[in-house]
C-alpha cells in the first residue's frame, strides 16, 4: 500500500506532480471526489508557495489512520526566508507577493487541520491534514 | 507553452487545457488583451473544461483577464467550469466576480452573440446595412 510520497519542488511545474500524487493517494484511500479535489488544490497552493516564496522545497504526503477514519497528511517544508508574521499570512486578503491573499487562508479552509512552524532565515514547515468524511450508515427498521 | 487564441468572426476563442506556470498564465493574459485590441474583438471565450484544479493564482488571473477584456470593450464568458472547481473556489473563499459563466462552449457562444447583438455596436450595424 502506498503510504508515503515525497515530491521535491525545485521548479514550478513540480507542483503538478505533487497534486497528481495527492489525487492518487486520495483515490487510493477512497476519499470522496470533493474532498480529493480540496486536498489536491491545497497541495497545489502549498507547492507553488514553496516555489514562489522559498525558491523550492519538498512536499511530503502520508497516510494517516485513526479509529474509523483515514486521512492524508501534507507537509510542505522549505529552508527559505521564513514567514515574518504567521497570523498575518493566515488572514484573508493579505499577500506579500501580489497574490490573491487567499493562498494560506484557502488551504486552511480546504483542509481539516493546519499548523505552521516558521523561523526567520531558517525556513517554514507547514503541516496540513485532510480526513476522509465518514459516511454514517443508519440502519433502517422495516 | 502559449495558449492558442482562435478567431471566430468577432469572437476570440481560448481554451486552457494544460498546467500553466505563473509566467505562462501572465503571458496568456497579455496575449489575449492584445489580440482583442488588434481586431477589436467583440467577445472572448475562456474555456476551462480541462482544468481539474484551479488554484488561487489561476482563479485570480482568469478573473482579472476577464475583467480587463471587459474594460477594453469585449464581452466575456468563461465556460465549462467543473463542479469540483466551483466547490473548491467557493470553499477557499474565492469565486469569479463579475464574469459570466456557461456550462459549455456552445452556450458560451450563444450567450456572447446575444450580448453582442444587444450592444448594437455601430461598426457591426453599419456592416449589416451595407449588405
Amino acid at each position: 500500500m502506498l503510504e508515503s510520497v515525497r515530491v521535491s519542488i525545485s521548479e514550478e511545474i513540480h507542483s503538478a506532480e505533487a497534486r497528481r500524487q495527492a489525487l492518487l493517494l486520495a483515490q487510493h484511500l477512497g476519499f470522496g471526489r470533493t474532498d480529493a479535489y480540496y486536498l489536491a488544490t491545497a497541495v497545489t497552493e502549498l507547492a507553488t508557495n514553496l516555489f514562489r516564496h522559498a525558491g523550492g522545497g519538498e512536499i511530503q504526503l502520508r497516510t494517516l489512520t485513526r479509529q474509523n477514519a483515514v486521512g492524508i497528511e501534507v507537509i510542505a517544508h522549505d529552508t527559505g526566508p521564513g514567514i515574518a508574521n504567521v497570523e498575518q499570512a493566515l488572514r484573508e486578503g493579505f499577500s506579500t507577493s501580489g497574490g490573491l491573499g487567499c493562498g494560506l487562508p484557502g488551504v486552511r479552509r480546504l483542509m481539516d487541520e493546519l499548523e505552521i512552524c516558521s523561523e526567520m532565515g531558517r525556513g517554514t514547515r507547514i503541516r496540513a491534514c485532510k480526513w476522509a468524511a465518514i459516511i454514517q450508515t443508519v440502519e433502517r427498521q422495516c | 507553452m502559449r495558449i492558442p487564441i482562435l478567431r471566430l468572426g468577432d469572437i476570440l476563442l481560448t481554451s486552457i487545457q494544460v498546467d500553466l506556470t505563473d509566467a505562462e498564465v501572465m503571458q496568456f493574459q497579455t496575449d489575449v488583451l492584445h489580440a482583442i485590441a488588434d481586431i477589436e474583438a467583440r467577445g472572448l471565450v475562456i474555456e476551462i473544461t480541462a482544468l481539474e484544479v484551479v488554484d488561487s493564482f489561476m482563479a485570480r488571473t482568469i478573473n482579472d483577464t476577464a475583467n480587463m477584456a471587459q474594460m477594453i470593450g469585449a464581452e466575456v464568458v468563461v465556460c465549462g467550469m467543473r463542479p469540483a472547481v466551483a466547490l473548491t473556489l467557493i470553499e477557499m473563499g474565492r469565486g469569479l466576480i463579475g464574469v459570466e459563466t456557461t456550462f459549455n462552449l456552445n452556450e458560451g457562444l450563444a450567450r456572447l452573440n446575444k450580448k453582442i447583438a444587444q450592444r448594437g455596436d455601430s461598426s457591426l450595424t453599419d456592416d449589416e446595412d451595407a449588405v
